[in-house]
């Protein structure tokens, strides 16, 4: 490709921190020397434009070293990947992980998300700002950083040589500590992942007591053995009990497991791809994390499982960008089975290939999208594509994918164990096992709970040690920002899709977000649309300016004393919330207007 | 090609080819529409192969750069020839039914092994035999090329290796096939269409043979005119020097600034009894004419057709009326015509169009209406009802062929004749850019942001034993004279080869250190290959 | 003519559209297929020469079936598909997208077309009050032409025109997310710093006028533009031997811009910098010496 760069060269780090993922290169038409080999002859084309994938990881590499990506950087990263600098520039600004400014090694991002918020996050914030000047600069005002069980949060991010790189989530974070990081402190290690259920618990059976790190451990404690169970049981047998399980993803969109694994293992065209979506970035959810931090080898394991139902030879974990911890589990468990032949050209001797790459998320809540996730691990940007084509026909570099939320997958473990009609006995007749439950805010022990689905909403919020003494119930934000709202009238509600479907609720990302009679409703709508600004990618219009616009009205109507102006205003929010359900791209757009809808129009939490 | 000579495919079989050989041409920079067809098969999947002394925009677009040393295309293409054959991969069914000088050819480049190849190209000779491979693997397969080919001492050689290889290989005469001249200006297929060559008439018709001159004879009410083969510009000017020729009727040409060895251009031009130029501006050529007639902007101040390097028949139209004085030329020649004791009345540019088309049998179906129609025909389009041709041989597939046989014609290797010695160690080569066109006397009447001062690029390396800084003034000089000139770095450039551009002769006469050694078959001079020295210019004072 | 193999004829495909039958080739598009019945169908960021991109929404219809609106552009017919082009939702989301759109950006200069959408399914954009627009200064860096992003509705045009569907320079690109997503060069860098060829295949495309020849831009600025008297002639470039399309736009006896025409097979709509912005010369000829 005849690409132009006049932006001046590279530093000796930045360069570093490419050719540590790329190696060093090969010719001068690369971006190094000229050797004689390079005077007569020069590969380019079609290879070299493959490289693009390479994009975020190197991105990252720059980021973790420098801070931030200057335009020497970008343009030597382009060299090397043979990319255009305007498309890598539109790339770097989609993702709101990556600097473009120069700014200090260190970063506090401080979560103000509706569960921090009730847990003090906008004086911690107040408070910053005075102390460090605004947000922007050496710390960062943040959406949910998935750590709602410990809030308020906050992650650390300090650049440099890979020996001194630091990155650490903080939980709860106190003013105190926020300062003394912001000083130059360093931060201590977080404690791991508890879980406080008492009684049954199926996917969450081995969290906290396996060691995560530890392949012998994890087999211990039965691990392993559906693998084992679906190499007999063949490709067919698989999906057959997955299907009889009649699992449904827990994503979000609630997508019958059974058939899309179907779906992929028939597709004609080849090879196929399997996306295990870990991007879990919905305000109010954790469960992936927890699942990934305290039991990776189970995420692993099951992710093997699908690739053998569905035929990929390779897979792909997206994880998220602000989980340091779980990446690394991940990582080391994905490492730890390979050298056991668990992963790799022949597992478990059984003559199959399939092997797992991590991809780690920069910061943008869409990329949770199935397929802007794909544009992501293509070195895109991550603005979903219109379906159909559904990933089962043309998903990822445009081939038939498997993509399956982390907690959807390990269920798959459970259904190989005991059977998919055994599963199908736990639950509903219509959604069939556990669930994972977030539950966050003004609860006594907010925390990751596994119910058998259909549990109703009230007996979750009792497990979760019930409102603090003295409060009374305003309402519960069920399935995040991009659920909906419920009462205290509505708390009799089966957690179950056909039961939540009813009273026009969503399971969603299983966030359950408990606001009681303290908190500042007006403020967690505030955030919530401003959330659905900030994150939306902008493609399509009636979410880029829908967003917008709704925040703005939501202002209005907040702020009016006069009862017929609002009035006004909340018809227009109608009126911007059908065309972003019935006109947008994707579900972020979809559901944007949905939280706010349900507390200012149908529940009149606020409002005229 | 073989018979009359135009592109033999379409554009869009570039789109829908598994690879392309794009020889001597920089087309992302000259022919940036059809590189956009061809970019369009590179996404389809479509191999780029760029062949060319240096790596261009073109060639970073490629799979693969050979940056051969410049003049060695023949001994390039005989290697790539002797492996396809060695490999097996030579269309021996279509080589027995539909060429002619197969065993020649065959015992010509077994002369060219690799290692020779190597040798004289300096491409290494995995590289070329992985080219070879793959376009002799191919299904379909094409060769362009511009201007890198033809501006040589030996221009026409080096087009024939170029047709032997798709010849070998059954590479012509099938969709996605072909080979293809990228005309470096509009209508240049266009004049040799309508007989601006030197033995012919209009649809590449026989000057000399007899019936085809009298057909035109009689439709021209009887009129005499010579049956003997013409000069082609560079015999031109050799008939200039040996005082044959006396008098020039030039239109729209510029040859006091672009033909190579400007001094003896402007020298012989000067010597003439008598000369006529007829041009849209007061060109150089111009101030040395007797007569100047001015003339109107043919693509936007007159009516008629031009043809592409598709062979596609296109109308142009009058979009301005033509400033004061200048006429249409089709105006100019009536009355000229008139003036010389023949009144042809003033036709219409359709009325001439259609004359032509009763007597060039390729062009009879095009009417003015149907090119309309159909956005341009390319021809042969033999009459009203006829689609006109996509591309062109395809009876070399037909069994038995009708026709004459497709001949091979064995070519050796001959190297540039300016040669580089101690005293003249640095390869000079031309070429164009993308805003730029030839002198830039059109080209100049837009400021374009992306031209920048004419400069002597050399590479870094370059540029440090000589002791010279990026952007500081040289003197380069060639056996024929020396201009002074800044020298730019450029770092695709390797070690030994220099490159200029001829379009901002008010800056730098390029033409000044360019070689009028010409190729004796087609008269194009070797603009791409002189022999110069480069020296630190010595201060005043120091 | 020569035997162009061009693949097995296309089945056709039974759909009803509004309650009309109607049969089209397999592969077709709802918009193709409503075009085909006269049905005005708004588009803003479709083009034919481009891969449709089905982000501005405007051309969205109901497919019975579908939990929400299809885009028209790019969605392709199935058999027995029931579409409805006039129901009370898609009226509703067609006239949203182009208020929301006009309350954002300013599209006066939008076709005439754009403006009869905008009547005919009763938008009004001043219903929004005060609210955050696109608005921003011009930006002149270079003499050809000038880009004037506060008529820009990000419809991604230029991208692909300049990207993989016609001139791959990919000297813009679609920078930012949400309502900050906007067109830009590398670091925001002026053209002229920029991998930008000045081929104007951006301009070509752009359905605004946020891209627009700077010859156009001046006389606008002087109040000369007069569309009403200017005349669009076709002739072909005088540059290389490609053969590329020209519109000449006249007025005055003067070139005021130019473009290619979409469906001519060798352009596209297309062109380089010497056959869109060099025709000046031959406007600027007078008796001193050239060359
Ligand atoms: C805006 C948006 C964000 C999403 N984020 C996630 C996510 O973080 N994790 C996830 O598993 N699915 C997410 N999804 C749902 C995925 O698109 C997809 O449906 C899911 O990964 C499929 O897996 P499942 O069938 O196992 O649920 C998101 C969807 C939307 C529209
Ligand atoms: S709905 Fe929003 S996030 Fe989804 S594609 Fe459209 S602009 Fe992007
Ligand atoms: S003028 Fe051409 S190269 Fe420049 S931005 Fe527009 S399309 Fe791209
Ligand atoms: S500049 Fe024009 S073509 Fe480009 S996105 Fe904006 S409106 Fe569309
Ligand atoms: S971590 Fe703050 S709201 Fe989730
Ligand atoms: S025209 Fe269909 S989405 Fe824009």
């Amino acid at each position: 490709m005849d690409i132009r760069t006049t932006g001046g060269p590279p530093t000796a780090d930045e360069i570093a921190a490419v050719d540590g993922i790329l190696g060093s290169p090969e010719s001068i038409w690369e971006g190094g020397g000229r050797s004689t080999q390079d005077d007569h002859l020069a590969r380019g084309g079609h290879a070299a434009r493959s490289q693009r994938p390479l994009l975020l990881p190197v991105l990252h590499a720059i980021q973790d070293r420098m801070g931030w990506v200057s335009r020497g950087a970008l343009e030597y990263a382009c060299r090397r990947l043979s990319i255009p600098p305007a498309e890598a520039y539109g790339v770097v600004s989609f993702y709101g992980r990556f600097a473009l400014d120069e700014r200090p090694e260190l970063a506090l991002h401080v979560c103000d998300d509706i569960a921090c918020k009730g847990a003090g996050a906008d004086d911690l914030c107040s408070a910053l700002e005075k102390a460090f000047g605004p947000s922007g600069k050496t710390w960062h005002r943040s959406a949910c950083l998935g750590l709602c069980d410990r809030s308020p949060a906050a992650l650390v991010e300090r650049a440099g040589v890979p020996e001194e790189r630091e990155e650490h989530q903080v939980a709860p974070i106190t003013l105190e500590a926020a300062q003394a990081i912001l000083r130059g402190g360093r931060p201590e290690d977080q404690p791991r992942p508890q879980v406080v259920q008492r009684g049954t618990v199926r996917l969450l059976r081995r969290v906290g007591v396996v060691d995560p790190e530890s392949i012998d451990s994890y087999r211990k404690a039965g691990g392993y053995a559906a693998l084992r169970r679906a190499l007999e049981l063949g490709s067919e047998g698989v999906i057959r009990e997955v299907t009889e399980a009649k699992l449904l993803g827990r994503g979000g969109a609630a997508f019958p497991t059974g058939r899309k694994w179907d779906a992929v293992a028939k597709a004609t065209v080849r090879p196929h791809y399997l996306v295990c979506n870990a991007d879990e970035s919905e305000p109010g959810t954790f469960k992936d994390r927890v699942l990934m931090e305290a039991d990776p080898f189970a995420v692993v394991e099951a992710m093997t499982i699908a690739a053998i139902a569905t035929g990929c030879e390779q897979g792909y974990l997206y994880v998220r960008g602000e989980y340091p911890l779980a990446r690394e589990r991940i990582e080391h468990a994905i490492g730890e089975a390979r050298a056991h032949g668990f992963l790799g050209a022949d597992i478990e001797g059984a003559g199959t290939r399939f092997d797992i790459e991590v991809r780690r998320g920069a910061g943008a809540y869409i990329c949770g999208e199935e397929t802007a996730l794909f544009n992501s691990i293509e070195g895109k940007r991550g603005e979903p594509r219109n379906k159909p084509p559904f990933p089962v026909q043309a998903g990822l570099f445009g081939k038939p994918t498997l993509v399956n939320n982390v907690e959807t997958l390990v269920n798959v473990l459970d259904i190989l164990g005991e059977g998919g009609a055994a599963f199908a006995s736990i639950g509903t007749a219509d959604s069939t096992g556990t669930r994972l439950f977030c539950v966050s805010g003004q609860v006594r022990v907010p925390g990751l709970y596994e119910v058998p689905m259909g549990t109703t909403l009230r007996a979750l919020i009792e497990l979760a040690g019930g409102l603090r003494e003295d409060r009374t119930l305003r309402a519960v934000l069920l399935g995040g920002a991009a659920g909906s709202f419920v009462t205290e009238s509505q708390l009799d509600v089966p957690l179950s899709f056909e039961g939540t479907r009813a009273i026009g609720a969503t399971l969603g990302s299983g966030a359950v977000i408990v606001l009681d009679d303290t908190a500042d409703l007006e403020q967690v709508l505030l955030r919530i649309a401003r959330f659905f600004r900030d994150e939306s990618c902008g493609q399509c219009v009636p979410c880029r300016v829908g967003t917008v616009r709704q925040e703005e009205a939501l202002k209005r109507i907040l702020s009016q004393r006069e009862t017929s102006l609002r009035e006004a205003d909340v018809a227009l929010l109608s009126d911007i919330a059908q065309a972003m359900r019935d006109a947008s791209i994707c579900g972020l757009g979809q559901t944007a207007a949905s939280a706010i809808g349900s507390a200012v129009i149908q529940l009149k939490l606020v409002g005229p | 090609m073989f018979g009359a000579g135009g592109g033999t495919s379409s554009y869009r079989e570039a789109e829908e080819t598994d690879l392309i050989i794009l020889w001597g041409s920089n087309a992302r920079e000259t022919h940036p529409i059809f590189f956009h067809h061809l970019l369009r098969g590179v996404r389809n999947g479509a191999r780029l192969i760029a062949v060319d002394p240096r790596r261009t925009g073109s060639g970073e677009w490629a799979d693969l750069w050979l940056g051969l040393d410049v003049g060695s295309d023949i001994s390039l293409a005989n290697a790539m020839a002797r492996e396809i054959i060695h490999e097996g991969l030579a269309n021996q069914e279509f080589i027995g039914r539909a060429t002619s000088g197969y065993e020649d050819y065959a015992r010509c480049v077994e002369a060219y092994p690799l290692e020779r190849a190597e040798r004289e190209t300096g491409v290494p000779g995995e590289a070329i035999k992985e080219v070879a491979h793959a376009y002799g693997r191919a299904d379909r397969g094409m060769i362009c090329w511009t201007l890198g080919i033809t501006e040589h001492h030996n221009a026409t050689d080096n087009v024939l290796a170029l047709i032997n290889l798709a010849l070998l290989t059954g590479k012509v005469g099938r969709y996605g096939c072909g080979l293809n001249p990228l005309r470096g200006q509009n209508n240049v297929q266009g004049g040799g269409d309508m007989g601006a060559i030197p033995a012919r008439l209009p649809g590449f018709q026989d000057l000399q043979d007899p019936a085809i001159h009298q057909k035109f004879s009689s439709a021209w009410g009887g009129a005499k005119f010579p049956d003997k083969k013409g000069y082609h510009l560079s015999e031109m000017f050799e008939a200039m020097e040996h005082g044959e020729l006396k008098s020039a009727y030039i239109v729209g040409e510029n040859p006091a600034r672009s033909e190579a060895d400007q001094t003896r251009a402007v020298r012989l031009l000067s010597g003439l009894d008598h000369l006529v130029v007829q041009d849209i501006f007061l060109t150089q050529t111009a101030e040395l004419a007797h007569i100047v007639l001015p003339a109107a902007a043919g693509w936007a101040e007159s009516e008629g057709t031009v043809t592409n390097s598709e062979r596609r028949v296109q109308r142009v139209r009058r979009a301005l009326q033509p400033p004061a004085g200048a006429r249409d030329d089709i105006e100019i020649i009536s009355e000229l015509a008139r003036r010389l004791g023949s009144d042809w009345g003033r036709p219409s540019a359709e009325a001439v169009w259609d004359e032509c088309r009763s007597l060039s049998p390729m062009h009879a179906g095009m009417a003015y209406r149907r090119l309309d129609e159909l956005g341009g025909i390319q021809w042969p389009c033999y009459d009203e009802d006829h689609p006109g041709t996509l591309f062109l041989h395809e009876r070399l597939w037909q069994d038995p062929v009708e026709g004459p046989r497709a001949p091979f014609h064995a070519v050796e290797h001959d190297p540039p004749v300016d040669q580089l010695t101690e005293e003249f160690p640095i390869r000079l080569t031309t070429g164009r850019r993308l805003d730029s066109f030839n002198t830039g006397v059109q080209t100049g009447g837009y400021t374009s942001p992306l031209r920048t001062r004419e400069a002597l690029l050399i590479s870094p390396a370059d540029g440090a034993s000589l002791g010279v800084l990026d952007g500081e003034r040289v003197r380069a000089s060639s056996r024929r004279g020396s201009v002074e000139v800044p020298v730019r770095f450029d770092a695709s450039l390797r070690p030994g080869l220099a490159f200029m551009t001829l379009h901002f002769p008010d800056q730098v006469s390029t033409n000044i250190l360019t070689i009028d050694a010409t190729d004796p078959k087609s008269g194009t001079a070797e603009f791409k290959a002189s022999a110069i020295r480069i020296d630190k210019l010595v201060t005043a004072g120091a | 003519m020569n035997e162009v193999f061009v693949g097995l004829p296309k089945r056709m495909v039974k759909i009803s559209v509004d309650g009309t039958d109607v049969q089209v080739p397999e592969g077709t598009t709802i918009l193709e297929a409503c075009r085909r019945l006269q049905i005005d169908t708004p588009t803003l960021c479709q083009l034919e020469t481009l891969t449709p991109v089905n982000v501005c929404r405007v051309c969205v219809v109901e497919v019975e079936g579908s939990r929400v609106l299809v885009p028209a552009c790019s969605r392709k017919v199935e058999p027995e598909m029931k579409v409805l082009t006039d129901s009370e939702r898609v009226r509703h989301s067609r006239r949203l997208v182009l208020e929301l759109l006009a309350s954002s950006v300013d599209m006066a200069l939008c076709a005439q077309q754009v403006h009869g959408w905008m009547a005919r399914y009763g938008a009004k954009p001043e219903r929004f009050g005060a609210a955050a627009t696109v608005a921003q200064p011009v930006k002149i860096d270079n003499d050809l032409y000038v880009r004037d992003y506060s008529r820009c509705i990000l419809c991604y045009k230029c991208v692909e025109a300049c990207g993989v569907d016609a001139q791959n320079t990919f000297a813009i690109g679609v920078a930012g997310r949400g309502f900050d997503a906007h067109i830009s060069t590398e670091f925001t860098v002026e053209l002229p710093d920029s991998a930008c060829v000045y081929c104007g295949n951006c301009i070509g495309v752009c359905p605004t006028g946020a891209l627009m020849f700077k010859s156009e831009y001046d006389m606008r600025q002087a109040g000369t533009w007069d569309e009403s008297q200017q005349k669009v002639t076709e002739t072909v470039c005088p540059y290389c031997g490609v053969g590329c399309m020209l519109e000449l736009h006249v007025q005055d006896n003067s070139i005021v811009k130019v473009t290619s025409p979409l469906d001519h097979s060798v352009t596209a709509g297309h062109l380089c910098v010497k056959g869109r912005f060099g025709f000046q010369f031959v406007q600027q000829r007078s008796r001193e010496t050239k060359g």
